[in-house]
């Protein structure tokens, strides 16, 4: 499939949901390595991730890239900026970005990115790497769509007070402490290592890597296929996986109630979930204009 | 829902990307999904982000006054890859001798300095959503 076929089952995916099923049904069900890059604003996810790709482009891998940045909750609009910082990669064929506004979703991504990976998956791309919107502590949805989460610090980050917060800090496989060659770095790494070896954690995957000269570029990309192998070649994979199914269909039934819901018109909260759901039974079949 | 996406593109060796900016910023304003490609991109690389992005408008902003072979260079490209269906605007320092001949290149609209940002956001609409003006021209 060319880039422009996949462009535009994208963005079927994304506006007409509810045609996902028939989309990918005809395609073939194919597992890759999907790698997620989350952290605030600014810490440097996306010139990371234009680093990655060129060195598994190095190894002669093909790579697709989903970036996600925010809706604006009052206009709708969105300014998509993150390919910015992936030009060396526009004109090659073995590289395919695709912007994506997070459309109002709360956890960092957006709804249709399950879909939207599946069909990268499927389409044959060798590595698929998710950029979240710049999260703030609780966005971690990007856990449940990616096998290797990869949580990007820079510094000015905070200090350990924010290490010992729920949310993002626990969702990581790898913690990369970015911007290695600007000054307070160490001291983000050191309190890193010595907070995850407090807490019992593996403090072996943390890399300092700086995304404008590279340094660190190669042995995070090593950690990363390493820890995937051995995800595939244990059960972690599946369960990952399983895991990512669970997620997906749980996106799916609130959207589908969700629309349902709109259409009833109760004074009682618990008639109205009843009538929504009498009426989805009713009425639902995916893919035939009855999800709609 | 049909969601428009707009791509807002600076090809060409010239620095001036505040327009660029302030245009892609009123259009986020106005709803619409902007992707924002920075300075100093070839005409590959905007057709390129154009087809992977499935846009419904480019927006090419020129100030260098290149606007002629930069505006055909984009469209002889859209056209090899079949995507010459998607409206171009161009903005920037246009003289007003060239806008005629950009039209005849293939470019749908075109906006000068001082353009306000309500008759871009406007004229977007008119040609996305079949939206014509009330106050004429
Ligand atoms: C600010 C400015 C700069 C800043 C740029 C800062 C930046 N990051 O943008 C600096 C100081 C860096 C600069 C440098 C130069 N500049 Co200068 N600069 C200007 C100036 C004064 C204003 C441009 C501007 O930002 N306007 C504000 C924005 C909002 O307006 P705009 O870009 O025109 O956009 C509006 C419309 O054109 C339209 N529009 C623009 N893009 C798009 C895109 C779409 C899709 C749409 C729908 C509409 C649209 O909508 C906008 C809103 O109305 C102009 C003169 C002028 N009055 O225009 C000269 C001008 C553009 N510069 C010029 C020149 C020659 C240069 C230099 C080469 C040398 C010099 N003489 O200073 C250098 C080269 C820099 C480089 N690397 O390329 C010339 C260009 C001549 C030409 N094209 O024939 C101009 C016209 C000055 C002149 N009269 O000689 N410049
Ligand atoms: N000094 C230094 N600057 C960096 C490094 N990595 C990224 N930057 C800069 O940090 C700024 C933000 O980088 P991005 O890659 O856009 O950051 P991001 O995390 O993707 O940002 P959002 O998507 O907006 O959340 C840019 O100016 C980069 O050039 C680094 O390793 N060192
Ligand atoms: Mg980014």
């Amino acid at each position: 499939m060319d880039h422009k076929e996949i462009a535009k089952l994208i963005t079927l995916l994304e506006n007409e949901p509810d045609r996902a099923r028939d989309i990918l049904k005809k395609l073939p069900k194919r597992i890759c390595p999907v790698i997620g890059f989350t952290g605030s604003p600014g810490v440097g996810k996306s010139t990371l991730i234009d680093q990655v790709i060129a060195r598994l482009r190095s190894a002669g891998k093909t790579v697709a890239v989903v970036a996600v940045d925010p809706s604006s909750p009052f206009s709708q609009g969105a300014f998509l900026g993150d390919r910015v910082r992936m030009k060396k990669h526009f004109l090659d064929e073995g590289v395919f970005i695709r912007s994506m506004a997070s459309r109002g979703a709360l956890g960092g991504l957006n709804e249709s990115i399950y879909d939207v990976v599946e069909l990268l998956e499927a389409v044959g791309f060798d590595y698929v790497l998710i950029e979240t919107v710049g999260v703030g502590q609780a966005e971690v949805e990007v856990r449940y769509v990616a096998d290797v989460v990869a949580l990007v610090l820079s510094p000015g980050f905070g200090d350990e007070m924010q290490l010992l917060k729920a949310g993002v800090m626990e969702i990581a496989d790898i913690y990369v402490v970015n911007k290695s060659d600007l000054e307070g770095n160490d001291s983000l790494y050191d309190q890193l290592i010595g907070f995850l070896t407090f807490a019992g954690r593996d403090a072996l995957n943390v890399v300092k890597t700086s995304a404008l000269n590279g340094s660190g570029i190669e042995e995070l990309v090593d950690r990363i296929i390493t820890l995937w192998k051995n995800f595939a070649e244990t059960e972690k994979l599946k369960q990952l996986r399983k895991e990512r199914l669970r997620h997906h269909t749980e996106t799916l039934a609130r959207r589908t109630l969700q629309k349902y819901l709109s259409a009833v018109d109760s004074e009682d909260p618990y008639e109205g979930v009843e009538l929504a759901l009498k009426f989805m039974c009713e009425r639902l079949k995916y893919g035939q204009g009855g999800g709609t | 829902m049909k969601k428009y996406r707009i791509l807002i593109a600076k090809p060409g060796l010239d620095g001036h990307d505040r327009g660029a900016k302030v245009v892609a910023h009123a259009l986020r304003d106005a709803g619409f999904e902007v992707i924002y490609t920075g300075l100093r991109q070839t005409p590959e690389q905007i057709v390129k982000t154009a087809i992977q992005e499935d846009v419904d408008l480019i927006g090419l902003s020129i100030l260098s006054g290149a606007h002629l072979q930069l505006s055909k260079k984009v469209i002889e490209l859209m056209k090899k890859e079949g995507i010459a269906n998607i409206p171009v605007f161009v903005g920037g320092i246009i003289p007003p001798d060239d806008v005629p001949r950009l039209l005849e290149i293939g470019v749908t609209r075109v906006f000068g300095p001082g353009t306000p940002l309500s008759k871009i956001v406007q004229e977007v609409r008119e040609v996305l959503e079949g939206v014509t003006s009330t106050s004429g021209s």
